[in-house]
This record gives C-alpha cells, sequence and structure tokens, in this order.
C-alpha cells in the first residue's frame, strides 16, 4: 500500500496542470474588451439642464406599458422610490448641505436619471446562461427574451449598476429593464425619454454623435449662452442655456468598458449614485479567467484521462 | 483487500425521524405556497440581494459538505491510499443527499423553473457564462453520485442476478466513474467561486479576487475531509458503534496541512492585492473570525496526542466546515454590497424551508443507513 513515487509523480502532474489553471491570475490570452458598434444607437443625458420635471418617467411607462408603482401612504401617485419591475427609469435628487444651487457639490443640488445603461460590455449578457439577455448587433440595445430566462437573477449580481429587476411578487415573474423603447426604434421612432423631454437633457442618438456633443458641452465657456440641441443629437430645434460648470468627465465613455447612455453633470458621478468602474467590464475578467480554464474543454480533458489512467492502475491493484 | 458493510439495526420510524419528518413536511407546504405567490411572499430577497440563503447555504454550503464523496475519492482512487476506502461509501451517501437537495434548493429558486430545460439546449446556452458550468456540472455530478452510489443499494438484493450482474458491471467501471466523480466537482466547486468576479466592485476586496476559484476549490475538499471526520463520529455516536478513530486522525493531520495551504494563498493574495484594508466594522469582523477558523485546526493539531483525541477531532472538524461556511457566506452575501439602501437578512419562511431541506437530508441518510450497507461491517472483537 501506500503511495509510490511513479503514482506521485503521475497524480502531482495531472494535479499540477489542473492547479496551475486554477491558480495562474495572469490568464493565458485575455479576452479582447468589446469594441463599440459603429451604428449603436443611445442617450445623452446632461443633468446640469434637467430640471426634474419627471416627463421622461410618465413617458416611459406610457410607451412601455408599465404600471404605476405608488410608494407615498396615501396611494395616488406614480411615485417610486428607486427602479423596479414597475420602473424601468427614474429622475432622482442629489441633495447636500443647504442644497442652495444646483448642479453644485456642496451646498448644492443635482438631479440624475438612472436607467439602463447598454453597455458596450455588458456583464449581464455575460452572465445569463441561457442568452435571454441579447446585445443588437445594429443599435447595441440590451434587450431581454423572457421565452429563455429561467429567473436565475444572476444578471443583478453581474450588473455593475443594478439595473435588472425581478418581479418578486408575481408566480411566474420576468425581469424587466430599460430597452431603449427597441419597439419604437423599429418603426422608426426613438427612446419615448428623449422625445418627451422638453429641455434637451436627454438626446437620443447614434452614440458617436452623443460623445461628440457631450465634449462639444464640456468644451463650452461656463456662463455663456449656448445652444442645446432638443430631443435627438442631430436635432435642428435647440434651446438656449446659460452653461453651468461641468464635473469635466463624460460617465461612460470608458466607465466599465463603456455604456451607451453617456452623462454628463455638475457633480462628481460617485455623488450621484454611480459606481466608480475600471475601464473594462468585469465581464471580460470572468470570461478571461472561465475560457483560460475550459477552452475547448482540453485542461478537463487532460484531467480526467490522466484521472482515469492513475485510478485504472490504482483500483486493479486493490480490487479484485 | 475485503472490506465488508453492513445496515445499521433498528427501526426506521423512530422519534427523530418523525421530528425531522415535521420539519420536512412545513418546508414542503411553505414550498408550495412558494409556487403559487411568488419569490417576494417566502423570502426577504430583492432587487438588491436576488441571491439569499438559499443559494448561500443550500447550494453553496450543501455542495460543499457534499465533497465529502469528491475528497475520500481524491485521497483513496487517486493517491492510492486506500486505508481510508472504509469511509467511502458513507461520505458519497452524504454526497448524494447533499447535491440532490442543492438541485432541489435551486428549482426553488429560479423564478422560471420552466423553462429550465433550456439550460440543456446548445443554441440557447451561453457559453460565456460561468452559471452554465456550474448548472450543467453539478446537474451531471447529481447523476454520477447516484451510479457511484448504486452498487451500495444494489448489493442489498444478493438474490436478484439483474441487480447483481448490474452491481458487477458498475464495479468494473469504477475508474472511469471514480474519475469523472473527481473531475465534475473540480470544475464546478471552482466554477462556484468565478460566478462572484463578474459581480466586480459589489464584492469587498476582502473577497473580491481572481483567486475565487481557487479558494472555493480548496475550501470545498477541507469542508469534504471536515464532513467526513464529523460524519464519521456522529454516526458512531447516534448508532454505538466503535469509532475509526485511527484513519480519522490521519485525515484531520491531512487536512490541517492542506489548510495550511490554503491560508499562506489566501493571505498572500490579499497582501499581493493590498486588499488588506479594513473599512467596515462588521466585515473585519466577518473576516477574522472566517480565518481564525481555519486557524483552528491548524493550531489544535500541532500537538500530536490531541491528533487522536476524538473530541479535539470532532471540533477540528466542526471548525473546518464553519471556516468554509462562513467563507461562502462571506463571499456571496455578507461582503456583498450592492450599494445603500438595501438590507437583506433571511424571513422566517426562507429559513424555514432550507431547515426542511436539511430535515430531509438527515432522515434520507438515517433510512439508507438503516436499509443498505452502508456503514463498515462491525467485527465483534
Amino acid at each position: 500500500m501506500g503511495l509510490s513515487r511513479r503514482d506521485f509523480l503521475k497524480v502531482s502532474a495531472a494535479g499540477g496542470l489542473m492547479a496551475a489553471s486554477s491558480l495562474s491570475p495572469v490568464p493565458v490570452a485575455a479576452r479582447e474588451p468589446t469594441p463599440r458598434l459603429p451604428e449603436a444607437m443611445g442617450m445623452l443625458f446632461d443633468a446640469t439642464v434637467c430640471i426634474g420635471c419627471k416627463a421622461c418617467m410618465s413617458a416611459c411607462k406610457e410607451y412601455n406599458h408599465l404600471p404605476p408603482d405608488r410608494s407615498s401612504p396615501e396611494s395616488l401617485w406614480d411615485d417610486p422610490r428607486d427602479l423596479s419591475a414597475k420602473t424601468v427609469n427614474i429622475v432622482k435628487l442629489y441633495r447636500s448641505g443647504t442644497g442652495q444651487v444646483k448642479n453644485r457639490e456642496i451646498d448644492g443640488y443635482s438631479f440624475i436619471r438612472r436607467l439602463c445603461m447598454h453597455c458596450v460590455d455588458p456583464c449581464c449578457i455575460s452572465a445569463c446562461p441561457v442568452s435571454a439577455l441579447t446585445k443588437d448587433s445594429q443599435t447595441g440595445v440590451v434587450k431581454y427574451n423572457k421565452n429563455n430566462c429561467i429567473g436565475c437573477r444572476y444578471c443583478q449580481i453581474a450588473c455593475p449598476y443594478d439595473i435588472p429587476k425581478f418581479q418578486w411578487d408575481h408566480a411566474f415573474p420576468q425581469i424587466v429593464k430599460c430597452q431603449l423603447c427597441d419597439h419604437r426604434i423599429a418603426q422608426g421612432g426613438y427612446s419615448a425619454c428623449c422625445e418627451f423631454c422638453p429641455n434637451g437633457a436627454s438626446i437620443f442618438g447614434n452614440v458617436q454623435d452623443l460623445r461628440r456633443e457631450a465634449k462639444r458641452r464640456l468644451a463650452l465657456p461656463v456662463g455663456k449662452v449656448a445652444d442645446y440641441p432638443l430631443h435627438r443629437v442631430d436635432s435642428k430645434e435647440t434651446r438656449q442655456w446659460v452653461v453651468s460648470p461641468y464635473h469635466p468627465k463624460v460617465f461612460g465613455e470608458k466607465d466599465g468598458g463603456g455604456t451607451q447612455v453617456l452623462m454628463l453633470a455638475g457633480v462628481p458621478f460617485q455623488k450621484l449614485g454611480l459606481p466608480q468602474l475600471g475601464e473594462e467590464s468585469t465581464a471580460s475578467h470572468a470570461e478571461t479567467l472561465y475560457h483560460t480554464l475550459y477552452k475547448g474543454m482540453i485542461v478537463p480533458y487532460v484531467i480526467l484521462g490522466g484521472l482515469f489512467y492513475v485510478i485504472y492502475k490504482n483500483t486493479s491493484e486493490h480490487l479484485p | 483487500m475485503t472490506e465488508t458493510y453492513d445496515t445499521v439495526k433498528g427501526k426506521i420510524f423512530t422519534k427523530p425521524f418523525l421530528v425531522l419528518a415535521v420539519l420536512a413536511g412545513l418546508a414542503l407546504v411553505l414550498g408550495i405556497y412558494r409556487y403559487i405567490a411568488g419569490l417576494g411572499a417566502v423570502t426577504n430577497l430583492s432587487d438588491g440581494y436576488p441571491w439569499g440563503i438559499w443559494i448561500t447555504f443550500d447550494v453553496l454550503v450543501g455542495t460543499a459538505l457534499g465533497c465529502g464523496g469528491y475528497a475520500m475519492a481524491i485521497l483513496v482512487y487517486a493517491f492510492n491510499r486506500w486505508e481510508y476506502h472504509p469511509v467511502v461509501r458513507s461520505a458519497v451517501l452524504t454526497s448524494v443527499f447533499g447535491y440532490t437537495l442543492a438541485g432541489v434548493a435551486i428549482f426553488l429558486d429560479i423564478g422560471r423553473y420552466w423553462n429550465g430545460y433550456k439550460l440543456f439546449l446548445p443554441w440557447t446556452v451561453n457559453f460565456n457564462s460561468v452559471m452554465v458550468e456550474v448548472a450543467l456540472c453539478i446537474a451531471a455530478y447529481v447523476v454520477v453520485l447516484w451510479i457511484e452510489f448504486l452498487p451500495t443499494v444494489l448489493e442489498a438484493y444478493p438474490d436478484n442476478p439483474k441487480a447483481q450482474s448490474t452491481r458487477r458491471r458498475l464495479e468494473k467501471a469504477l475508474p472511469f466513474i471514480a474519475a469523472v466523480g473527481i473531475l465534475l466537482p473540480t470544475m464546478h466547486q471552482s466554477s462556484l467561486g468565478t460566478l462572484m468576479i463578474i459581480a466586480g466592485h459589489k464584492l469587498s476586496p476582502l473577497w473580491q479576487s481572481h483567486l475565487l476559484p481557487t479558494f472555493f476549490l480548496l475550501s470545498a475538499i477541507l469542508m469534504g475531509f471536515g464532513v467526513t471526520v464529523l460524519e464519521s463520529i456522529l454516526s458512531s455516536v447516534v448508532f454505538k458503534r466503535p469509532f475509526e478513530t485511527p484513519v480519522l486522525s490521519r485525515l484531520a493531520v491531512v487536512m490541517a496541512w492542506m489548510t495550511v495551504i490554503y491560508l499562506a494563498v489566501r493571505l498572500a493574495d490579499l497582501l499581493f492585492r493590498g486588499a488588506l484594508v479594513f473599512t467596515s466594522g462588521s466585515l473585519t469582523i466577518s473576516f477574522v473570525v472566517e480565518n481564525l477558523l481555519f486557524l483552528v485546526p491548524v493550531l489544535l493539531l500541532v500537538n500530536p496526542a490531541w491528533q487522536k483525541d476524538l473530541r479535539w477531532l470532532f471540533v477540528v472538524a466542526a471548525a473546518m466546515l464553519l471556516a468554509g461556511a462562513l467563507y461562502r457566506f462571506n463571499a456571496f452575501l455578507i461582503g456583498f454590497n450592492p450599494g445603500a439602501g438595501w438590507r437583506y437578512f433571511p424571513a422566517t419562511q426562507e429559513l424555514m424551508i432550507t431547515l426542511g431541506i436539511v430535515a430531509f437530508e438527515l432522515m434520507a441518510y438515517l433510512y439508507f443507513v438503516k436499509r443498505y450497507p452502508v456503514l463498515p461491517k462491525v467485527e465483534p472483537a
């Protein structure tokens, strides 16, 4: 009995391979970050222009057939406290100190919209085991297909923005999230929130154009009057605003691998409840590690072969 | 080497068995209610904490407790340590139930269970999803475990020629079954850790690491050793059988050495990532307790006399299981922070369902050791 030197070496070789592959923090071949789609559609939200009227919220509910979410004791209004399976778009308020000056971090306030960011490299899609979440190959919209969904809620764990919501009170629940009004886009329209925003705080368009528009706004001279397009980035219709100082960052340009919903604000984004993310999606980290271990199932098969050989030898010694 | 196994004598319907049956029955009723009224009606799960105690305890801890069969198979079949062979059967039995009931918990937990078959359709499966590996691998392993256990069941029918020929065929296939039975847990126990990598900043840096799969794998094997020791001691006490002290003592020492490796890698990883930063009091406590529990087997077994003392072996095994369990809770729940405003503590009904599942597991164990030859035969001295 006992372990012969040869057997030990064999098992160690198989085990070593296994350990090496699971221990290696530096992947063999990192998965390339997903590039932006050239025709990708998205949105630019400019908190400095938003007046918190919530027209986007009621338009969103109407055109996506979502029920009211009543949070006050009177139960009269649609007044959601946060995103939920009933509310996929919300305007929130940041307030600090005396809350006197709009778009100021200290003793000021700011509005912020929260909705699906339509990531360039979405964690929810990487996480979903049954391809219920997919990215449109043209528009880049992150869509949900309930016919595939098993309700495991891994998308909720994975999403850095906590966007996918689950119908907890349903016997036959679904995941609910913003799909950029892709049903309206399919008919030549665009996102209802942008169509009904009266001030140009939310504008719809090609993400490259939106990015240029965001950069243009960041470069505007503070205190001067400037043109802000309404509803769509390529719109001829504009509104004039006095430029308020911007926090010098386009949120979503690179955050978490980039998003198709871009944001501008006068207050740092973390104060507005947005997470601080690296320049790569965690989906690329997870997939790199995962595919390093399971590429073509080669490592598992090699281990299986090694194990079989060793066990066959060992059992024939010990069993009749 | 010939080993003989025997059934445990005694009635199946004892008082403890009936108490367990009541708990399991309650869980069954609550489980039915969950399917009628939705997950929100019986759980405190929320959009911030979509995974609760069912995933963390029933699946993560449950399958790790079910790693006894895995850990013993590695020792006996791969490392040729046949002195541990007598405990393989009972280890496999606990694994069978640990894994089967984790499968039941998953089915309770997933919201759109009627779509579950989509996991097995190549054209819907997303091969980038870590969840796929976990789900398919656990499903396959449940089947493999039942096949591993089948010879024990068939042994109870010596007069049935069909049963005996099947048994002989299964025993011939043992090397292959054992190899698959080692490969599959290696894959999914590590992948359970990989699941959390995508959660990124939502998991505290004390646990968020690219080595999550390594820690989940190592701690699963450690818990497999722990559960085998604990189960052997407990069944000796409960069924008034002689203790298997020499085997357990050696097993515990192997376990302690592996724990040293685990802790060294864990510490190195934390230092390398510069993650030993303590910002939250409760997380610090949870982190310290977790790692102290891992230290218990190492510290206690330094003393050679204690290595052979059943009471200390019991403490060591229990500490090992608590350590692995707390690590899993920390990495999936306690260290997970989806943002301000979210809280989670399991609802009573949620806990009752988990309790019922554990009760059913114990009932099944009691039934099987009394009905089938699982435990080594006691030779009259």
